[in-house]
């Protein structure tokens, strides 16, 4: 099947826009509102599942919306990567939509309204990244994401909410303008045009007369212009950014926002510079111990951190350098463990947020010493957090596994003894951050403020909300663990050629 | 003639009538009696003047590089000035700008402005005309006539209805500005006397020697840094505007910036070719440091209308920066980058001037936190905020990024520095948005500590509506803007090629030292 010019692709990133315009209008109607925000999320990952069959077929959707200058404009394509990365998001976005009401009603946050209008803005932006078929539409909703994200982290409007927006804004911000900006500029100096190569891994767009240092400086401004992916050094906006509501936590900066970054590192990768040019100059082999590095550093701080969600977002760091490091280690083994994991971990990675989050609204309670034994209160959480930690160890059937298998698979393929030592000691390290949350809830002391006769705290209506998506989203990450087929064959689709 | 001009066959001679019916207008306004009556007077003036400029755009021919709408009359035959008229692709945009402007500038001091509103309106009037005429005139003298009778009444509009400070201001407006218009003078009288003609359009075509260029160059170059302003020649600027009223911050910042920008364009490129390339490097540089120090210096304002003074500065740098990397990219970033900065300049001072109207206050932390109590107001300020720091999709991002190609295909070193501009314009901006909407506010209104402000009305908000659709206009369909400016762009390239080649040979030798430092740096900027 070809390539089909039609405007229908532009429905995904618009439905979560007009969402959040029909949430501003009934800001006075709460009940109202949140259905919209359901609605739209529902719509949304209908859409994308719509492209879907068209994509199998071997075919695509391609539209241009407007064009600013010959090589630039808002384009907009589907392909494997965007639509994994598009129906990922969309679909958590719907457990989230549910999550929301229970997390928002149960801490009876302010300005709800707010709340939901930046957050199905920022979820419209992922989505126009995700399909957008040039550098400027990307680094349009990229920027479109960072900015409907600072009410989000800044939402407690306390001096610890103020102090995290500041800093996520500043990292993010200084790093589109002062990397991101001369690198699309110097993209557009050096190919004459920001379309991306979609559906050719290989060559990419550069001219083969290109400069070898100006490609080299090109992409690692682009690489740390993509600020939220998290590679370290500037990764310190991440857990700055765990200050927001829960909800925030688990889609933006574990799934949503992240994700952007990485899937825009990826597409960059892949499409712009192209297998064959990061390969003859070094470059891949130069990002995968950059990722690496990121992935053990970022772990072993998370072992030291004592608040859950600071936990978890360092683990965030880490599992997110591992799609980095999949991508450039540039072989087809490599690159599918990096794409799948933007399932695996998404689906993992909400889960647990989602745990930490019921557990808070539950017991009030951040830090991983203070929740000896509430396992035995929250039992369908707990076993979600233990699933989803397996996920994240790596362990048989759950869908970490899949991404392990694949990136070790990768190491080998290049005869990298190192790279594949790092994926070792990381799950032994994300093994000894996950089990002791895990092991303290069931089996740990009760701390000395508990309630020791506090029963089964599942059952109300509100913690139903937040429990069962949690619970599902677990369930579906020993799904994929065990049936990866879709996933593996979209992007089978873009990796073969 | 005809070589140079199309001549006007629309069924009124447009250009005489664009700088006539303000000045009827001007002087009707004497006979009129009660403030609503001035205004609406004002309203309907300015607003005849943008309808009869429209056809500007439409009956454009984008084809041509000649001077298109011309007008032809002896003025004074025996010095040989006449009265022509005529607008290119770089000049129509910016008469545009003008009449569309007027009347935003009439609205947004409805009430604003509290005494003296017949000589307010008279002198606005006024000033619309001799705006107009600076960008129409193809003939030095008449240029420069228009070019001197815009000083009074933005002198009058500083001294008569400005702030506190308003007589330093004005007065430091009008010598600065002034000493640039006497080496202006100078020049003119010079090339005349050299030429015989004050005909812009045939000065062009005259070759001088390389020495006398550079004279030309630095008297135009110095008239037209002042008043772009280029550092160090700015500091004239964050006093007008702090002091000027709304409609004249809006005036200063659309509209007389591009004077400089354009007298650039028009004189020093085309007529001093050969000057103009030896000297780049410098101008690039002062370029550069404007870009730097406006985005540095706003970067620690307190006061909102002094910050976006200075961020002005900066952005005009840009301007200036994309001019003298004389490419194509370049200058067509330069012009729209012109148009932008009009836009979103203008409409973030009729920001502060709304919002001074109620708090009476321009000072950053008197005006914190409104999120809350202007819902509307805030999104207006984060739209034309974020269209200053050339947000993607925005209208400056467009010319940014053209100068941004321009300046890293020719140096890559140059477009690094532009960066930092990029960078600090983010910093500035952000923080006053976050300061103005969010402060440390609790997410709550105190009832008591502050005064209930008022959102937007219906005019306030009519006035902003419409520059933000030229914000998204241009952000994301540039073509309409863009195409206009081709054939010239490509007509004042080719001027500057041929101006270079015919330079007299070994005409460094005089100043084989300084050419020496120009080609180090220019072989330091190209990374060689």
């Amino acid at each position: 099947m070809e390539t089909i010019i039609t405007s229908k692709i532009v429905l995904t990133p618009l439905i979560p826009l007009v969402t959040a315009l029909l949430i501003m209008a009934s800001k006075n109607k709460p009940n109202l509102r949140e259905t919209w925000s359901v609605c739209g999320a529902v719509l949304t990952f209908l859409s994308v599942v719509y492209f879907l069959p068209r994509l199998l077929g071997g075919g695509s959707y391609e539209y241009t919306m407007f064009t600013l200058y010959p090589g630039v404009s808002v384009k907009f394509q589907l392909d494997g990567l965007g639509i994994l990365f598009a129906g990922t998001s969309s679909f958590l976005w719907i457990m989230a939509g549910f999550y929301c009401m229970g997390y928002m009603r149960g801490l009876d946050e302010h300005a709800q309204t707010r709340f939901y209008f930046c957050y199905a803005v920022a979820v419209g932006g992922a989505m126009g990244a995700a399909f957008s078929a040039n550098l400027f539409t990307l680094y349009l909703f990229y920027e479109i994401v960072s900015i409907f994200t600072y009410p989000l982290v800044a939402h407690h409007q306390d001096e610890e909410g103020y102090f995290g927006g500041r800093k996520y804004i500043v990292y993010l911000m200084f790093a589109s303008k002062a990397f991101l900006l001369p690198a699309m500029v110097l993209v557009y100096v050096q190919c004459g045009t920001l379309d991306f190569a979609i559906g050719n891994v290989a060559s990419g767009i550069f001219p083969h007369t290109a400069s070898p240092l100006l490609v080299k400086i090109t992409y690692i401004l682009c690489i740390f212009g993509f600020a939220k992916a998290a590679l370290m050094p500037i990764h310190g906006w991440l857990p700055a950014a765990m200050v927001a509501p829960t909800p925030v936590s688990a889609l933006l900066h574990a799934v949503v926002v992240v994700k952007v970054g990485v899937f825009s590192v990826a597409r960059v990768m892949l499409s712009v510079f192209g297998v064959n040019l990061l390969d003859q100059l070094g470059l891949g082999t130069f990002t995968a111990y950059l990722a690496s590095f990121t992935i053990i550093v970022a772990s072993m701080i998370a072992l030291t951190q004592n608040n859950l969600k600071m936990r978890l977002a360092y683990s965030t760091v880490s599992q997110l350098s591992y799609i980095i490091l999949g991508v450039a280690m540039l072989t087809p083994n490599s690159i599918t463990g990096g794409i799948i994991h933007i399932t695996n971990h998404a689906f993992a990675k909400i889960t647990l947020f989602f745990c930490a989050g019921a557990i808070f609204v539950v017991t009030r309670k951040k830090n991983v010493s203070e929740m000896g034994g509430i396992g035995w209160n929250m039992p369908f959480t707990m076993i979600a957090f233990g699933l989803a930690s397996l996920s994240m160890i790596g362990v048989p059937p759950v869908s970490g596994f899949v991404t392990k298998w694949f990136l070790a698979l990768g190491t080998l393929d290049i005869n990298n003894t190192i790279l594949l030592s790092v994926i070792l000691v990381s799950s032994l390290l994300n093994a000894g951050y996950f089990v002791p949350v895990f092991y303290t809830s069931f089996f740990g002391k009760r701390s000395p403020g508990d309630n020791p006769s506090m029963g089964f705290q599942e059952g109300s209506p509100l913690i139903m909300l937040m429990v069962i998506p949690l619970f599902f989203t677990a369930v579906a990450s020993v799904l994929f663990g065990i049936y990866p087929d879709l996933f593996l064959k979209i992007i089978n689709l873009m990796v073969a050629r | 003639m005809e070589q140079y001009l199309i001549y006007n066959t629309l069924s009124y001679p447009i250009l005489t009538v664009l700088v006539c019916v303000p000045i009827f207008g001007a002087i009707i306004t004497l006979a009129i009696r009660g403030d609503r009556n001035l205004k609406i007077w004002g309203m309907l003036v300015t607003l005849l003047t943008a309808v009869l400029s429209l056809p500007l755009y439409s009956s454009f021919d984008l084809t041509t590089a000649k001077y298109q709408f011309a007008e032809f009359s002896d003025w004074i035959p025996f010095v040989n000035i006449d009265y022509v008229l005529g607008v290119d692709g770089i000049s129509v945009l910016l008469v545009l700008l003008t009449t569309l402007v007027m009347p935003l500038c009439i609205l947004c001091s409805w009430t604003y402005i509290q005494e003296r509103f017949k000589e307010f309106i008279c002198v606005l009037l006024l000033m619309e005309a001799s705006m107009i005429g600076v960008f129409i005139s193809l003939n030095t003298v008449l240029f420069f006539i228009f070019w001197e009778a815009m000083l009074v009444p933005m002198y009058l509009i500083i001294a008569v209805w400005g702030g506190p400070r308003k007589d330093y201001a004005s007065i430091k407006f009008f010598l600065y500005t002034l000493i640039g218009s006497i080496f202006l003078f100078v020049a003119i009288i010079a090339l005349y006397v050299t030429t015989g003609t004050f005909f812009i359009p045939e000065l062009m075509t005259h070759h001088y020697s390389f020495s006398y260029q550079m004279w030309i160059f630095w008297a135009f170059t110095l008239a037209f840094a002042i008043k772009v302003p280029m550092w160090p020649l700015h500091t004239w600027l964050p006093a007008a505007h702090v002091e000027a009223p709304t409609a004249g911050s809006v005036i200063l910042a659309s509209i007389l910036l591009k004077m400089g920008g354009y007298g650039f364009l028009r004189f020093c490129l085309p007529m001093v070719p050969g000057a103009t390339v030896y000297c780049m490097p410098y101008l690039i540089a002062l370029s550069l440091m404007s870009i730097i120090f406006g985005g540095y210096l706003a970067l620690g304002q307190t006061d909102i209308k002094r910050l976006i003074a200075y961020s002005s500065v900066g952005h005009m740098g840009f301007v200036t920066l994309g001019i003298f990397l004389l490419n194509d990219a370049g200058i067509k970033g330069a012009i729209l980058q012109m148009i932008n900065h009009g836009i979103t300049t203008g409409a973030l001072f009729i920001c502060v001037g709304i919002i001074y109207e109620r708090t009476h206050s321009r000072e950053i932390s008197d005006n914190s936190a409104l999120g809350m109590m202007m819902p509307i107001y805030v999104t207006f300020l984060v739209i034309f905020s974020l269209s200053s720091l050339a947000f993607p999709g925005t209208n400056s991002f467009v010319g940014e990024f053209l100068v941004l190609v321009s300046s890293f295909s020719k140096y890559k070193v140059v477009g690094g520095f532009a960066v930092i501009g990029a960078i600090l314009a983010a910093a500035y901006m952000l923080r006053l948005v976050q300061k103005m909407v969010w402060a440390d506010s609790d997410g709550h209104i105190h009832h008591g500590e502050k005064p209930h402000l008022s959102d937007l009305n219906f005019r306030e908000t009519a006035t902003l509506a419409f520059l933000a659709i030229f914000v998204f206009w241009i952000g994301f369909h540039p073509a309409p803007f863009l195409k206009v400016m081709d054939a010239s762009t490509t007509h004042l390239l080719e001027q500057l090629e041929s101006g270079m080649n015919v330079l007299p040979a070994g005409h460094g030798e005089p100043h084989a030292i300084l050419n020496g430092v120009g080609e180090s740096i220019k072989n330091l900027l190209a990374l060689k």
